[in-house]
């Protein structure tokens, strides 16, 4: 994704599977994450690389996990300072 | 006073709730964005410095004029942004606020829903960087950013021109602008668009301007396959002489025409008919949008129109409620309501005509292509299903047996497509097969959400 | 028009009759399959999965254990898998009172032969970490299973069409009547077969049938409220069940939980709907985060019911007619035909083929009907 207008806001951070990134308030979570990379999760299903599709909150293909356990639709999310995500699930399955 | 929901805050709700506080009624206006305007007539997100009126071109005036009179309309509504509704039940919706669950009571109900892009797959559309045509724009708009610098638009569409032109404008570079539909299968049918010639006339302009920027616009391609391993690098198709050309790209936007979101129609009991034009099955309503006394629809998510249309559809359908509660009709301004929906719609149904939904294309996919994105289930498997002793020839048994149409987003995004792999292998018309059946919730919901408020 | 002819006509195109198909005609039978809709459409098709084998009605037990020995063989026996997994079944209890119900079950069960863990708080949450803190004991049950119920019964049929079952799909039967020894069947398109023995599996549907031949049970249609999650990381590998009734839960290996609630709610078999109340969702929502906490963030995709057929007393009819020599029946489930399925079709195939089957079967009697019905308590509680 490729920035195109200014916006004016607090600067935030937050990070994706540990690593640090930039955004400004009003930035969805969507926008924040493909403008530093081209992934946002990795499918439940064989792990392929997905980074969203509609773009409006219908096909649900951007939700990406947070560190409380829950998914996040990042499309329809405005950043937040201290956002810990994730690509994958952090809960380790029970050998 | 009968209480009056609205679903959607787009033209087509906006305009309904305009003609009914007019008549002095309570309109409650659900919308499950943060900002009011729908997807087309999206804001940009708070302190964004985007130039909308550029970006907007000639509806630009209708667009600030919108939102000038949604404002002007705000404090006599009760108006609940973030507002999701996920289930009915009688005369009770079951919304989500703020991640909560709470439930709407109405009389009347109105769902002015939307669209979103219809979509036909093909190889590698689940890589990151292809992006659905409309997405495409709704994330300039209110992010301010392009889904790629070097784009790719692909489908079957006026909309394809008209968001390349905006990318174009925005600093973008348009790779190609490929339209499956052949160039004389659209002008066969353009006596039917020419009933709407304002609109006619500036899709002839976005054209022309692509051409002028030397952008490849490709009429009749059939799409081989978006190739890359972890992102998009490049689409790859046929041209109209039998070529196969690749265009290196980082995003491709996909465009065939909208669907509209019929899952509350679904719910609310509406009948469903098959249209042989949109080539989808579509809730069944009287020229006014009313389905039964008490259920009526509104915009995009009845009948494919545009924003004129649904902002001229919102304000009959309104009509229509006032009509119902046995209030005092303005029969003078309902006619030339009514003449307009139709005509714009009328137009609509030309382009659906011109513009087609490549059926033929989607049924000859190649197995390996993935057509359900949540569950990735392949047109193989599908056609695999059906092909076993007594294999299914109706969509929601092959849904049952292969979970296609079956994750997160409920068919949504492949249900057009799976209708016609399903129709191709069964060997029948798309009508015979079926539609998938909306269940709740319209959209995931989380556990939480039920907990009791303490 | 002349009539075809068939051994056994067998109509209601569910796990049962599928069952019942497959067994006839792998001792040679000819089989007629007749179906209204799709085979396995219906409550086979959309119920939750279970093969539960711990807290059954107890005489039931050895049809039970007969059926579980032929899902344990299904690959064997019909060429498909159908998801089947060994998975145990965990019963909770969340009191006193419940732990010595829990404890009462677990004795019946001991008494067929299965092994019933008996665990206790701490074990519980070592064993099952991610429950929550309210069971104070439960029983584990390791034979008991799980299998897809979307995929089981036309596998089955197709494995009966491969012994050589005729299978009439989108055929509705609008006549039956005596005829001879046998049946004569009359189909809404005006064709007509003969048979000698008529097997009535048709589910909520099945009472048009018995009372042709003046035979009646209480039968009425409802559906559980059931849901499915978004896939999580597998972890939950038992099928859970609150013995209070509130909740009952599995995860498969995907990753999707799928869920089955209460209190059951009233079907329409005319209009073939089964809606789910969404306040009856939400409950099932809370009774889940309840029991497993760490799920409270997952999101539900789906939810779904269908039509199944309930008796008062919670347990099926099973056997033949006791006014028509050459007529059985087979419907009112309750909601647990899935585990019993390929039994009740095991049985019938020696009932009919042999003139009796040796699995105890008389409680399931039709004639049960003609004194006044019990109404079980499990009755009272799952349904408004």
């Amino acid at each position: 994704m490729f920035r195109v207008a200014k916006r004016d806001g607090a600067r935030v951070t937050l990070t994706l599977d540990g690593e640090p990134i930039g955004a400004t308030a009003g930035d969805s979570v969507l926008a924040a994450l493909l403008s530093h990379g081209p992934i946002l999760r990795r499918l439940e299903f064989g792990g392929e690389p997905r980074a969203g599709f509609c773009l409006m909150g219908a096909c649900q293909d951007c939700w990406v996990w947070s560190e409380a356990g829950g998914r996040i639709r990042a499309c329809t999310t405005p950043v937040a300072e201290g956002m810990r995500l994730f690509t994958e699930a952090q809960v380790q399955a029970r050998g | 006073m009968a209480e009056i929901v609205i679903v959607g805050a787009g033209p087509a709700g906006i305009a309904a709730a305009e003609v009914l506080v007019a008549q002095d009624q309570r309109v409650t206006l659900l919308d499950e964005a943060a900002q009011a305007g729908g997807q087309g007539y999206r804001r940009p997100s708070p302190s964004l410095a985007i130039d909308m009126a550029g970006l907007m071109g000639s509806e630009a005036g209708k667009y600030a004029g919108l939102h000038a009179r949604f404002e002007r309309l705000r404090p006599q509504l009760d108006y609940r942004p973030g507002t999701l509704v996920w289930a009915m039940d009688g005369d009770r919706l079951h919304v989500l606020t703020g991640g909560r669950a709470g439930t709407v009571r109405f009389d009347m109900l109105m769902l002015a829903t939307g669209a979103m892009d219809r979509i036909a797959p093909l190889p590698g559309w689940t890589l990151p960087g292809v992006f659905t045509l409309g997405g495409a724009q709704v994330v300039l708009k209110d992010q301010g950013c392009l889904i790629g610098r070097r784009v790719a638009f692909l489908g079957s569409s006026p909309l394809l021109t008209l968001a390349a032109k905006q990318y174009r404008a925005m600093g973008g570079e348009v790779v190609v602008i490929a339209d499956t539909t052949p160039l004389y299968a659209k002008i066969a049918t353009s006596p039917a668009l020419l009933r709407a010639p304002r609109t006619l006339l500036r899709g002839l302009a976005y054209t022309a301007q692509a051409m002028i920027a030397g952008t490849p616009l490709l009429n009749g391609v059939k799409p081989i396959a978006v190739e890359g391993t972890e992102r998009v690098e490049a689409l790859v198709l046929r041209d109209a002489s039998g070529r196969e050309r690749r265009f290196a790209c980082d995003a491709v936007a996909l465009g065939y025409g909208l669907k509209p979101e019929t899952q509350l129609a679904d719910l609310a009991g509406a009948e469903f008919a098959y249209d042989r034009d949109f080539r989808l099955f579509l809730p069944k309503a009287d020229a006014f949008g009313r389905v039964r006394r008490g259920l009526y629809l509104a915009g995009d998510g009845a009948r494919i129109g545009g924003a004129d249309a649904a902002e001229a559809s919102g304000a009959l359908a309104a009509h229509a409620v006032l009509a119902d509660l046995g209030l005092q009709q303005d029969i003078a301004a309902i006619r030339p309501l009514a003449r307009r929906v139709q005509r714009l719609r009328d137009f609509q149904r030309g382009l659906a005509r011109a513009f087609a939904w490549p059926s033929r294309q989607i049924g000859a996919l190649p197995d390996e292509t993935v057509l359900c994105r949540c569950e990735r289930v392949t047109v193989g498997e599908v056609r695999g299903a059906m092909t076993k002793g007594l294999g299914p020839v109706e969509v929601n048994r092959v849904k049952a047996m292969t979970r296609c149409g079956m994750g997160r987003c409920q068919g949504r995004v492949c249900g057009p497509a799976l209708q016609e792999v399903v129709a191709a292998a069964a060997g029948h018309d798309v009508e015979a097969g079926g539609r998938l059946r909306g269940q709740a919730p319209v959209k995931p919901i989380a556990l939480v959400a039920a907990e009791e408020t303490p | 028009m002349t009539a075809a002819t068939t051994d056994v006509a067998i109509v209601g195109g569910g796990l049962i009759g599928a069952w019942t198909a497959f067994f006839l005609a792998r001792r040679g039978q000819r089989v007629t399959l007749i179906e209204k809709g799709v085979v396995g459409a219906q409550s086979s098709g959309v119920n939750f999965g279970n093969l539960r084998l711990q807290g059954r009605y107890p005489a039931q037990y050895p049809l039970s254990l007969r059926s579980q020995a032929l899902w344990e063989d299904l690959e064997a026996l019909i060429g498909e898998d159908c998801e089947f997994a060994r998975t145990g079944h965990l019963y909770l209890a969340y009191d006193k009172e419940e732990s010595e119900k829990l404890e009462g079950y677990a004795k019946v069960s001991d008494s067929y032969g299965l092994q019933i863990e008996r665990v206790g708080p701490a074990e519980l949450r070592k064993r099952w970490p991610w429950l929550g803190e309210r069971a104070v004991a439960a029983t584990f049950s390791e034979r008991d299973a799980t299998a897809n119920p979307r995929l089981a019964t036309p596998a089955i049929a197709r494995a009966a069409l491969a012994q050589g079952v005729e299978i009439r799909e989108e055929t509705r039967v609008s006549d039956v009547a005596r005829q001879g020894e046998g049946f004569l069947l009359t189909m809404a398109d005006g064709s007509q077969l003969s048979c000698g023995a008529l097997v009535n599996s048709a589910g909520a549907w099945a009472l048009e049938i018995a009372e042709r031949f003046g035979e009646t049970a209480p039968l009425f249609p409802a559906g559980p409220p059931q849901f499915v999650t978004e896939p999580v990381p597998y972890q939950i590998e038992p099928s859970i069940q609150a013995i209070d009734g509130s909740v009952i839960f599995r995860q498969i290996p995907r990753g999707n939980i799928i869920l089955a609630g209460y209190p059951r709610t009233a079907a329409d078999p005319v209009s073939n709907r089964a809606p789910v109340p969404p306040a009856k969702t939400l409950a099932a929502m809370r009774a889940l985060a309840r029991v497993a906490p760490g799920l409270a963030h997952c999101h539900v995709i789906r939810v779904w019911s269908g039509i199944e057929a309930y008796l008062p007393d919670m347990i099926p009819v099973i056997g033949p007619s006791l006014t028509q020599p050459g007529l059985f029946h087979a419907f009112g489930f309750c909601g647990h035909g899935f585990q019993i399925g390929p039994g009740v079709g095991l049985c019938l195939s020696e009932m009919i083929l042999d003139g009796g089957t040796p699995t105890p079967l008389d409680a399931f009697s039709i004639g049960r009907f003609r004194a006044e019905a019990t109404v079980s308590e499990k009755f009272r509680k799952e349904f408004d």
